[in-house]
């Protein structure tokens, strides 16, 4: 309630100093609402890789195998040390001088999913730590090789312990995402500035992005809460 | 087992390792041997956990090995299936013979052959530690499903079963959370059964149960005790080793001391450090 009433007076001042052009706003918002849905699918497919490259990462640094463990280790190392926006440009601008030339979409989803598969690693390597050792243990003690421990008992009740995490990052990664307006993805930031460049009306085509980005970390925080929930079901 | 510092251990009566004094005969309803330890010692460190233990244990013979904390029971039963990776001796269960070699202990033959050892001996824990993801069921099926390649249906049947014997088939369909601590460990040992092993590792399964709950677990290990399970049973209950027990093990500082016979060994021990044991146990 607070916030609305916040919101109302922000909106308020602005419309004040004259500068809002609503009729400006109604006529470009469908075009700016329409990014909306590459940076949704675009952050949709980089999570699920995220994921996949963090359960891998993590069960490698987990692993006694060196090779596997070093691997792992450089990974997350190197995509840590870097700016995200970097690795974007490297895949994009840089990979083509060695012959490897992608579309700018899948760019920019590479680029999302090895960068949050790194720091996800390190999440799912705390995940798979908190399964109490005994669970490991009666699954051994019920002959279970060791891929079906991993697979069956520990790595199913690491994902519970994760889930929130994982939908902070998918947060996050929903704002990373306008990075990739730099290599002319076709995201809610990119169509922003388009047409906020086009007719000098930056400051209403920003206004937009913002809040579609507000509504859509709201949307997927509630859709976080309740999944949260039915995970939850079945613990102690 | 001769070379412990312990000072009354030189008037040791002369038991054999499986506990009968030789010449003797065996109660009728004991089998062959299926369970050997030979001269197991566990090192943690600089610690020395289990100084040479040998034991043996006969197919439907109710093993339960008794003594304080830190004796090293604990250890010694999960040197058996190999939990702990003992540093010297050999574990044999039903012809699966395993050494001892702590630095061989990531090679995949070796690691294979702890795994047919585990298959033949089940293990219950004091945590239960049953799949919290998994309903009762399922934790039942999983193993016979997915490591013995049993068909779905088949593990099913089985699994309700043991859950009869468990007493618990009309919670098939709940998960663990659900469950008192007495009807998760009871869970616990129809999981353990549904793989048919040969042997019965109990680790203390009532230590971690609330007073009024162990009575539910002790029953239904004695019913299986009474009905030629093999057991090796690591417990404070005393009462339960006198009625369910074949024979009973007394350990301490890493080496066995004594065993035979409950009505022996807990009425009428002949070391002084059992006796010992038995009255600060009965003071408590």
């Amino acid at each position: 309630m607070v916030w609305i009433g916040l919101v109302g007076a922000l909106l308020f001042a602005l419309w004040l100093t004259d500068n809002i052009d609503t009729e400006w706003m109604t006529t470009w918002a469908p075009f700016i609402v329409g990014g909306a849905g590459t940076t949704i699918f675009v952050c949709l497919v980089s999570i699920v890789l995220a994921t996949v490259l963090a359960v891998l990462g993590a069960v490698a640094r987990l692993s006694s195998n060196a090779i596997l463990f070093s691997v792992s280790s450089l990974y997350v190392s190197l995509v840590r040390g870097t700016p995200l926006l970097v690795q974007i440009y490297f895949i994009f601008f840089a990979l083509p001088q060695m012959g490897i030339r992608l579309d700018a979409v899948l760019a920019g989803i590479l680029a999302l999913g090895f960068n949050y598969g790194a720091y996800m690693t390190e999440i799912f390597r705390a995940g798979i730590q908190a399964v109490p050792g005994g669970q490991r243990e009666a699954a051994q003690a019920l002959g279970m090789p060791e891929h079906l421990v991993m697979r069956r008992v520990v790595l199913p009740q690491a994902v519970r312990i994760v889930i929130p995490a994982i939908g902070n990052d998918f947060i996050a990664m929903i704002k990373d995402s306008a990075l990739i307006s730099t290599i002319a993805v076709q995201e809610l930031l990119w169509r922003a500035q388009r047409a906020g460049t086009r007719d000098f009306k930056t400051l209403q085509a920003l206004l937009i992005a913002a809040a579609i980005y507000w509504a859509l970390t709201i949307i997927f925080s509630y859709f976080q809460e309740r999944l949260e929930k039915r995970m939850a079901r079945g613990d102690r | 087992m001769t070379d412990t510092k312990l000072p009354d251990l030189g008037q040791r009566a002369a038991t054999t390792t499986s506990g009968y004094e030789s010449g003797t005969n065996l109660p009728s309803h004991i089998g062959d041997p299926i369970v050997k330890v030979e001269g197991l010692h566990k090192y943690f460190g600089t610690n020395h956990v289990l100084k040479g233990v040998d034991l043996e244990v006969r197919q439907r013979e109710a093993v339960m090995v008794i003594g304080r904390s830190g004796s090293g029971k604990t250890t010694l039963l999960r040197c058996i299936n190999f939990l702990e990776e003992p540093t010297i001796g050999a574990v044999e269960v039903d012809g699966v013979r395993v050494e001892a070699d702590p630095l061989r202990a990531r090679d995949r033959a070796h690691r294979e052959q702890i795994r047919q050892i585990r298959l033949r001996a089940g293990m219950l824990f004091q945590e239960f530690n049953l799949f919290p993801h998994m309903s009762v069921l399922d934790n039942c099926i999983e193993a016979p499903t997915r490591v013995l390649g049993q068909p779905k249906p088949t593990a099913i049947e089985r699994a309700e079963y043991y859950l009869e014997v468990v007493g618990l088939i009309e919670k098939r369909d709940e998960y663990p959370a659900r469950l008192s601590g007495g009807q998760k460990q009871r869970v616990a040992i129809a999981r353990a059964l549904c793989m048919e092993p040969k042997v019965l590792l109990f680790d203390e399964p009532t230590s971690a149960l609330d007073p009024e709950l162990i009575g539910e677990v002790l029953r239904v290990m004695e019913d299986l005790a009474h009905g030629g399970t093999t057991m090796i049973v690591v417990t404070h209950e005393m009462h339960f080793a006198q009625e369910a027990a074949d024979r009973v093990v007394f350990m301490e500082d890493g080496v066995v001391i004594e065993q035979g016979p409950p009505e022996q060994v807990l009425n009428d021990p002949r070391h002084q450090s059992t006796a010992h044991f038995l009255r600060r146990f009965l003071d408590e």
